[in-house]
C-alpha cells in the first residue's frame, strides 16, 4: 500500500510541472509585460528597451519560464505592482484565511452530507427522503452567489447574527482566544452558505450509494447471519457507500476553489479568492499567475488525496 | 414424524406490484426433517428462491401469509428480534453467488467471525479466531491462517463458496438452506462443493433444504425432492420415486430435458415458452397448462390440487393421467391423418 502511495504522489511531479507550464505560458500571452504598467510614459522608449533586455524579457520563453520557476521554488513570486509588496508576502497572509474558510466549508458539507444522505438513502422513498431530495434540487438549482447574498441579507443585515465583512474584528490581538473565537465567528457565516449548497451533490451521492449497496447480496448474508438492522446499515452498509464519498473528496476540493472565489467576494472576506479577483480587475498579472498556480496546485493535491484515501478504505485498489 | 423440523403451512408469499399483491410463493406446504436434504427444483422464476428467503425472514418488502411452524413457533408472525437470533445459529443459509455474498471490505476471517460473535457478544476474540480457524479447515481450506486475512476478491471462487458454506455452519445450525451453492462454479468445484455438503450434512446432522435447478445435483445429492413451477409445489416424492417414477407433466419435461448418452436424440426436448411472469401468472385452473398446449383442457382440473398417488408421493393437478410428449405422438398424429 506505501508502495502505491510513494507511487502516485511521484505522479504529481509530471502534473505539477505541466501545470506550471500552463499558468507561464497563459500569463505570457496576456498582452503587455512587467513594464507596461510600471513605467512613466514619458521615459524613452530605447531606455525601457534596455531596461527589458536587463530584466531578461527579451529572453525566449523558455528561459524565462526557468528564471521564473527558479524564483517560485524559493517562494518568490515577483512584485504586485498594486500593493507595492512581494507576491509571497501578499498571499501568504490570505492563504491562512482561505485554508480556515475553506476547512470550516469542508466540515460542514459533511456534517450536513453524510446524515442527510444516510437518512436519505436507508429510508427511501419515504415523505422525510423526499423532503432531503427536494432540498438538493433546491441547492442544485440555487446558484451560490445568489444564496450567498441571502444569506448575508438576513442573517448579516436584516437579524445582525454575523458580522458582514472581513476576517477578525478590527483591534483582537492576534494569539487570543478572543482573537481565535472572532475568527470563527467570521467565518461561520460564509463557511455555512457555502457548505449549504455544496453539499448536495454529496448527498445526493451517498443517498443513491446506499440505495445501491442496501441492494447488494452482501447486505441479504449480513442479515442472514443474524446481524440486526443498525448493524447492518452501520456496519455493512455505511462503509462500502463511503467509498465513493471518499473518491469525491478531491472534486470537492477543486470544487471548494470555485466557490471561495464567489463567498471571499460576497463576504468581503480577505482571503485568495477576493484577492484573485481584484487583481483580474486591476491586471495585477504577477499576483494572478501566482493565484492561479496555487489553484491548481490544490486541486492536484486534493486528486491525490482522494487516491490516498481511497487506497486506505478499499482494499481491492491496493497494488501489490 | 418426531424428528420434524420446519413444517410448513399454506405458505404464500407475496410482492406488491403497483398496487396488487402477486403471490411468488402460492400455498406451499412442506416438512424438512432433520438429516435429510429436501431438494427444491424449479426453473428460474418458479419461486424457489422466494420461498428459501421466506423460511430466512429475508424479504424486506413482502408480504408473508400461513405458517412455518419451528420448534413450536410460528415464524411468519415472530418479531424482528426473534428471526435476528435464528438466523444464523439455528438457521444458516448458503448463498448462489459467493463473490457477491461476501463484503467485499473486510477480511473474510473477519466475515466469518462476526458470524460467531452475533450469536456469543460475550465470547473472546482469540476464542472466536480459533474457531474460526478450525472453521475453515473444515471446509477445505488449505491455509486457513492466511486466508482468515484475505479479502474476498483475492480467493477463487471455490474457496469463496467454502467461506460462505463455513459462515452458514458456524453456528452449526439446526437447518441449513443452501440457495443454488453450485451454480456459479464449474463441474469440478461444484462436485467438490457438493462432496462438502454432504460430508457437513454427516457432521452437524442439519436439515439441508437443497435450491437448484441441476437434476444431477439433485439426484446425487437429495433424500426427498419437492418441485416447484409458478409458486406452487407440482410433484413431491422422494428421490428414487421421482426420477425413477416421475408423474406430473413439469417434472417428466425437465427430467426429458436431460440429454443422455445412452439415447440418441436428433433433438432435444424442449419446454415451451417461459415460466410466466408474477403479474401474468393464471389465477385459476392448472398453472402448466399453457406450456402443455397439446393436452386437452378437460384433463386440466379447474382448482388444481395435490393428489397423494402412493405414499409421500403427491402430484397436482390431473392432468398428469393424460399427459404425452408430442414428439411420442407424432406417428399417432400421421396415422390418425391418413
Amino acid at each position: 500500500m506505501w508502495k502505491l502511495i510513494v507511487r502516485r504522489t511521484f505522479l504529481t511531479i509530471p502534473q505539477i510541472i505541466i501545470l506550471s507550464v500552463l499558468v507561464f505560458i497563459l500569463a505570457q500571452a496576456m498582452p503587455g509585460d512587467a513594464l507596461t504598467g510600471l513605467i512613466d510614459p514619458s521615459i524613452d522608449p530605447a531606455t525601457i528597451e534596455a531596461m527589458r533586455e536587463r530584466l531578461g524579457l527579451n529572453n525566449p520563453w523558455y528561459v524565462q519560464y526557468i528564471d521564473w520557476i527558479k524564483g517560485v521554488a524559493q517562494g518568490d513570486f515577483g512584485q504586485s505592482f498594486r500593493f507595492k509588496m512581494p507576491v509571497s508576502e501578499l498571499i501568504g497572509g490570505r492563504i491562512i484565511n482561505t485554508l480556515w474558510l475553506s476547512l470550516a466549508t469542508l466540515v460542514l458539507t459533511y456534517l450536513i452530507a453524510i446524515p442527510l444522505g444516510i437518512t436519505s438513502g436507508r429510508f427511501n422513498d419515504t415523505w422525510l427522503d423526499r423532503a432531503i431530495t427536494g432540498y438538493t434540487y433546491v441547492g442544485f438549482a440555487a446558484p451560490l452567489f445568489i444564496f450567498a447574498l441571502v444569506m448575508l441579507f438576513i442573517f448579516g443585515f436584516q437579524l445582525s447574527w454575523f458580522p458582514t465583512s472581513g476576517s477578525v474584528a478590527p483591534g483582537t490581538e492576534p494569539g487570543t482566544f478572543a482573537y481565535f473565537m472572532s475568527k470563527l465567528y467570521h467565518l461561520l457565516l460564509p463557511a455555512l452558505s457555502m457548505a449549504l449548497i455544496t453539499t448536495v451533490s454529496t448527498v445526493q451521492y451517498l443517498r443513491s450509494e446506499i440505495i445501491d449497496t442496501k441492494q447488494k447480496d452482501f447486505i441479504v448474508t449480513a442479515r442472514a447471519k443474524g446481524a440486526s438492522e443498525s448493524r447492518v446499515y452501520n456496519r455493512h452498509v455505511l462503509r462500502n457507500s463511503l467509498l465513493p464519498i471518499a473518491a469525491f473528496f478531491g472534486y470537492e476540493i477543486t470544487g471548494l476553489i470555485g466557490g471561495t472565489i464567489f463567498i471571499e467576494n460576497i463576504f468581503g472576506y480577505p482571503g485568495m479568492g477576493e484577492l484573485f479577483l481584484s487583481s483580474i480587475s486591476l491586471r495585477d498579472y504577477s499576483v494572478m499567475t501566482a493565484l492561479v498556480l496555487l489553484f491548481g496546485l490544490a486541486a492536484i493535491i486534493g486528486a491525490l488525496l482522494s487516491d490516498i484515501i481511497l487506497s486506505l478504505v478499499d482494499p481491492r485498489i491496493r497494488i501489490k | 414424524m418426531n424428528n420434524v423440523l420446519l413444517d410448513i403451512k399454506n405458505l404464500k408469499t407475496s410482492f406488491r406490484i403497483k398496487d396488487d399483491y402477486y403471490a411468488a410463493v402460492d400455498n406451499v406446504s412442506l416438512t424438512v426433517r432433520k438429516n435429510e436434504v429436501l431438494a427444491i427444483v424449479g426453473e428460474s422464476g418458479s419461486g424457489k428462491s422466494a420461498f428459501a428467503f421466506s423460511i430466512m425472514g429475508l424479504h424486506t418488502r413482502a408480504k408473508i401469509e400461513g405458517e412455518i411452524n419451528y420448534k413450536g413457533n410460528n415464524l411468519v408472525e415472530a418479531n424482528a428480534n426473534q428471526l435476528k437470533k435464528l438466523r444464523g445459529s439455528e438457521m444458516g443459509m448458503i448463498f448462489q453467488d459467493a463473490l457477491s455474498a461476501l463484503n467485499p471490505l473486510m477480511v473474510v476471517g473477519a466475515q466469518i467471525d462476526e458470524a460467531i460473535f452475533l450469536h456469543n457478544p460475550k465470547s473472546s476474540k482469540s476464542m472466536r479466531k480459533k474457531q474460526v480457524i478450525s472453521l475453515l479447515n473444515m471446509v477445505g481450506i488449505p491455509r486457513p491462517e492466511k486466508t482468515y486475512f484475505q479479502y474476498p476478491h483475492e480467493l477463487s471462487g471455490g474457496m469463496r463458496q467454502r467461506i460462505v458454506i463455513a459462515m452458514a455452519i458456524s453456528n452449526q445450525p439446526e437447518i441449513l438452506i443452501a440457495d443454488e451453492p453450485t451454480t456459479a462454479l464449474d463441474v469440478t468445484i461444484q462436485s467438490q462443493i457438493l462432496d462438502l455438503i454432504k460430508e457437513l450434512k454427516e457432521k452437524i446432522h442439519a436439515g439441508i433444504v437443497l435450491i437448484t435447478h441441476d437434476l444431477g445435483v439433485v439426484a446425487e445429492m437429495a433424500d426427498r425432492v419437492a418441485v416447484m413451477y409458478a409458486g406452487q409445489i407440482v410433484e413431491i416424492a422422494d428421490v428414487y420415486t421421482l426420477m425413477e417414477n416421475p408423474q406430473h407433466p413439469y417434472t417428466r419435461s425437465l427430467l426429458n430435458s436431460i440429454p443422455t448418452l445412452s439415447e440418441v436424440k436428433a433433438d432435444l426436448h424442449v419446454i415451451q415458452g417461459v415460466v410466466p411472469s408474477l403479474q401474468n401468472l393464471p389465477r385459476t385452473g392448472c398453472r402448466f397448462a399453457s406450456r402443455i398446449p397439446w393436452i386437452e383442457e378437460s384433463a386440466h382440473e379447474t382448482s388444481p390440487e395435490l393428489h397423494e398417488i402412493s405414499p409421500g408421493h403427491f402430484v397436482r393437478c390431473t392432468c398428469y393421467k393424460d399427459f404425452y410428449f408430442p414428439e411420442q405422438a407424432k406417428e399417432e398424429r400421421n396415422y390418425v391423418a391418413n
